[in-house]
């Protein structure tokens, strides 16, 4: 059983730290560290246009190597890691970011799950609440007397 | 009654869900608004020889002036080949067909329009997908309609079937004439 479960987490940690990787994807020099860093956050967080759901540095689609060179590129130019997104958006549309941007038509989604929780704490107030209420209430004198009545009934058959 | 209604919330949660989920799966996952037509772009600039004359060098320009259908093709695309009879009645009606032929070669590519037919009045010889690039092209077959402008008002990913020729195509080139 621990085997088993030390093997579980061993090949999480390998699909995590992005070890297991198709052999296709190009392998580059970078002289600087920081623009590694940035290439490989940048392609980890565009989605590949033609595959259902693959990062374009997990794909070797031909588009998905395409964009891997001119993010390289931009990169070496000196381009900010915004204006090489929006130049990828503007050619491959909002579709290639994993994380939409915040703007009009992504209000509800970014904002949905924070006001579920909110109205889940209003929800878990109110019936703590009337639960409170419930219990502390004594029994009204009509509430008293159909007790009665169902007790007698019960014993009298 | 309003206990109720609290008790009923959960199952009316879900079935909203369900619904979401329901529409959701009516999508077409391989559908995407193209950006370029949404923000009514101009076609991007290029400067690039065509397949039919390796001396010729064309840009932009050759794309305005009239309504153009720039259709994304290479030889290697088995869909492109299936597509190529829509495209010829296309031209048939009298439609303007620029063609960008996307990471091939040039033999494959004349031998390709030796075979299925030339539609096009030329084609922009693309070998390294600079300007498939610049339009967001990431599978042939892929249609723009061009208007006189030279404004992208239409886009169509994928293999033109005759219904999409008819329900869309034809359509779009009459709007923008």
């Amino acid at each position: 059983m621990a085997v088993i479960r030390w093997m579980l987490a061993a090949t999480l940690l390998l699909l995590m730290t992005g070890l297991v990787q198709g052999a296709a994807i190009e392998v580059r020099e970078f002289d600087d560290l920081v623009l590694e860093k940035r290439y490989d956050s940048l392609t980890a967080s565009m989605r590949c246009p033609t595959c259902q759901n693959q990062a374009i540095n997990d794909s070797d689609a031909p588009v998905s190597g395409d964009m891997r060179d001119r993010v390289y590129q931009l990169l070496q130019d000196g381009r900010s890691d915004m204006e090489i997104r929006d130049h990828m958006v503007q050619r491959f549309g909002e579709y290639i970011l994993y994380n939409p941007r915040l703007e009009g038509r992504t209000y509800l989604l970014w904002g949905l799950p924070a006001v579920l929780v909110v109205a889940g704490g209003i929800l878990v107030m109110l019936m703590v609440r009337a639960r409170r209420n419930a219990s502390a209430r004594a029994l009204s004198d009509e509430e008293r007397q159909r007790l009665e009545t169902l007790i007698n009934r019960g014993n009298g058959q | 009654m309003s206990r109720r209604l609290l008790l009923m919330l959960p199952l009316i949660g879900f079935l909203l869900l369900m619904l979401f989920l329901y529409l959701g799966l009516g999508l077409n996952p391989f559908h995407r608004e193209s950006k370029l037509v949404e923000e009514a772009r101009a076609f991007p600039s290029f400067d690039l020889v065509t397949l039919e004359d390796p001396e010729r060098r064309v840009d932009e320009s050759l794309i305005q002036g009239e309504v153009t259908l720039v259709n994304v093709w290479g030889e290697w695309c088995p869909e492109c080949k299936r597509e190529m009879p829509q495209l010829l009645d296309l031209a048939d009606r009298g439609v303007r067909l620029v063609g960008v032929n996307w990471k091939d070669t040039r033999d494959k590519a004349l031998g390709f329009l030796e075979e299925f037919g030339d539609p096009f009045e030329v084609n922009i010889f693309d070998p390294e997908g600079e300007l498939a690039f610049e339009l967001g092209v990431y599978g042939a077959p892929e249609s723009f309609l061009v208007d006189g402008d030279g404004i992208i008002r239409y886009h169509h990913t994928g293999y033109i079937s005759p219904s999409d020729l008819r329900e869309h195509i034809l359509p779009e080139v009459q709007k923008w004439q």
